[in-house]
């Protein structure tokens, strides 16, 4: 109807449209291509370098002193399973019922202080924490320990843990909270079985990234949990972690401890990788269960 | 050219009704009080919503109330089951009494157990069909484990629900078509045995055919329940009740029998409004 009025628009001939399209499409495809390979060309130098010095040995072997051949690991990795232990028992329990209690029954300016409270904290630098915990227990206890290293980390897990729950439990619709109570559910019985059943996936898949991102924290851990060649038993003495592992066979001069290096960043990351992965998988299932 | 239903159409559905369902029974003169409510007024805050309402709402009818967007007549069904007590600063004053009883008498809990609710949207949890039905019993320990599985069939068939989830109880109740959704909320609500049942607005989200099956559902409950249902839709008010409210600027402009309401209306507002001259 309207052929007058579309002959005023002004018009591009179609070629022109064609190639600022190919041109556009390109670049948005280079942008996402680059952002994959950053970190396939990561994963794919840590293999490269470190590949030759992952084996068994590395699993399950001490370190061994400089020019011996083997040796391994195994210390670093049950260390970094211990932090993360101890960090998942302080920030999970902290950052979860916080994050309850944030999004069902706090209300005001408390909770608005809370919040941006918690996002402050997870802006300090790694480093702070780690001095804070030096301060707060190495040097009361006149020695490093797994456990001040656990503390570092779960001081870090907390704005983290406690922000996603917050967040998570907020995106419920509130029709479900109605629904509850109007069926004679009290606060608490609605809270406790229909809305944080209905935000777990999520939740659960906060704290999984949280772990993954405090996995390889490595500066809080240098004064706390400092860093050991040996077996670390109990919580008092100094433990080895991984990231710890990376920067002191980093620094070394020794090549065959720059290769360790390389194999422990790469088990770090794989770790961090399937951790993600899993959490991934996690939200997609529980979408596909509950129907969305 | 106007295509508003004109008082006569109007008319002309209220008698439809009784082709549709049979012919009513008689609506008795003076039905016994649900809900007596005496010189109640409402506020958000310093907003006064609701402005000395005074009315009874009869025990074991559906009542609907009609009115313009933003009349209170939501507002005024959250105060039956002092559901309005999770806004803040909110405030009633006058009295609501619930049977013999004050409304402030009972606890939130008991007070919403006896006066179940239906909103809007429809709501399932993200649970299956058969916990959607059992939660309201499970927490408030109504039902003896092994009785649940019959008390949840004894609530969809009621809902008439239960032929078309009977295979798929376990399945999530998102898997459900939004009429039938918004029935599993009905039917929840009904496990509760309430004496009365709050529904606000509960077909806005549906189509025609899932409207005319909640539609027959409230017809079904008519008898055994006392049903308040608010609605936008005059044609619907005038399809399933026997008493209506309109409500207009947080006043209450005129309550009466269904019939003699879309009839006769004895108030001017009323009749403009449901004839279609604003709202």
């Amino acid at each position: 109807m309207s052929d007058s009025r579309r002959s005023k628009q002004k018009s591009y001939p179609p070629t022109y449209k064609k190639v600022i399209n190919v041109f556009m499409l390109s670049l948005t495809g280079i942008a996402a291509l680059l952002v994959v390979s950053v970190l396939l060309f990561i994963l794919g130098y840590l293999i490269w370098n470190g590949a030759r010095s992952l084996n068994l040995n590395f699993f399950t072997k001490l370190p061994v002193p400089v020019g011996e051949q083997g040796g391994g690991m195994a210390n670093a990795i049950v260390g970094s399973g211990k932090l993360l232990l101890l960090a998942s028992m302080i920030g999970i329990p902290i950052g979860l019922l916080g994050g309850v209690y944030l999004a069902e029954f706090g209300k005001g300016p408390f909770s608005l202080a809370v919040r941006y409270t918690a996002d402050l904290l997870n802006g300090v630098p790694s480093i702070v924490i780690g001095i804070f915990v030096y301060g707060l227990i190495v040097l009361p206890q006149h020695h490093f320990s797994t456990f001040a290293g656990g503390v570092a980390l779960g001081i870090m897990m907390i704005p983290i843990a406690l922000r996603s729950t917050d967040e998570f439990l907020r995106a419920v619709p509130n029709t479900l909270r109605e629904g509850g109570l109007a069926l004679g559910a009290s606060k608490a019985q609605t809270v406790v079985t229909v809305i944080i059943p209905a935000a777990m996936q999520g939740i659960v898949t906060g704290i999984m990234l949280n772990l993954a991102r405090v996995a390889g924290e490595t500066a809080p851990l240098l004064f706390t949990a400092f860093g050991n060649q040996f077996w670390s038993s109990g919580w008092s003495g100094p433990t080895a972690s991984l990231p710890v592992m990376i920067f002191n066979y980093a620094i070394s001069p020794y090549e065959d401890w720059h290769r360790q290096a390389w194999a422990a960043g790469f088990v770090l990351l794989t770790g961090i990788f399937l951790t993600n992965i899993a959490a991934r998988l996690l939200v997609s299932g529980g979408r596909a269960r509950a129907g969305h | 050219m106007s295509t508003t239903p004109s008082l006569f159409d109007l008319k002309k559905l209220h008698h439809a009704r009784s082709a549709r369902f049979g012919d009513p029974e008689p609506v008795d003169p003076t039905p016994t009080a649900q809900f007596t409510v005496a010189d109640m007024n409402f506020f958000y805050g310093d907003f006064h919503a609701l402005h000395d309402l005074n009315l009874q709402l009869p025990e074991m009818r559906v009542t609907g109330l009609i009115g313009p967007s933003g009349c209170g007549k939501s507002t005024f069904l959250r105060t039956l089951n002092r559901m309005y007590e999770t806004i803040p600063r909110t405030r009633v004053t006058g009295s609501i009494r619930f049977g013999q009883s004050d409304l402030l008498e009972f606890s939130p809990t008991l007070l919403r157990r006896r006066v179940g609710m239906v909103f809007q949207k429809p709501s399932p949890f993200p649970k299956s069909i058969f916990d959607n039905i059992a939660y309201g019993l499970r927490v408030n320990n109504l039902c003896k484990s092994r009785d649940l599985k019959n008390k949840v069939e004894e609530c969809l068939r009621r809902a008439a629900l239960w032929d078309e989830v009977k295979d798929k109880l376990h399945e999530s109740a998102f898997s459900l078509s939004g009429g039938q959704q918004q029935r599993l909320c009905i039917a929840r609500a009904l496990a509760v045995e309430p004496d009365v049942l709050l529904l606000d607005e509960p077909c806005s989200a549906l189509d025609p055919i899932a409207t005319a099956k909640i539609e027959d559902l409230i017809f079904d409950l008519r008898r055994s329940c006392t049903i308040i249902i608010v609605t936008h839709n005059m044609l619907q008010a005038a399809r399933i009740s026997d008493y209506v409210g309109f409500f207009l600027q947080g006043k209450l402009i005129e309550f009466d029998a269904a019939r003699k309401m879309f009839q006769f209306p004895s108030n001017k507002l009323t009749e403009d409004y449901i004839t279609g001259r604003f709202g």
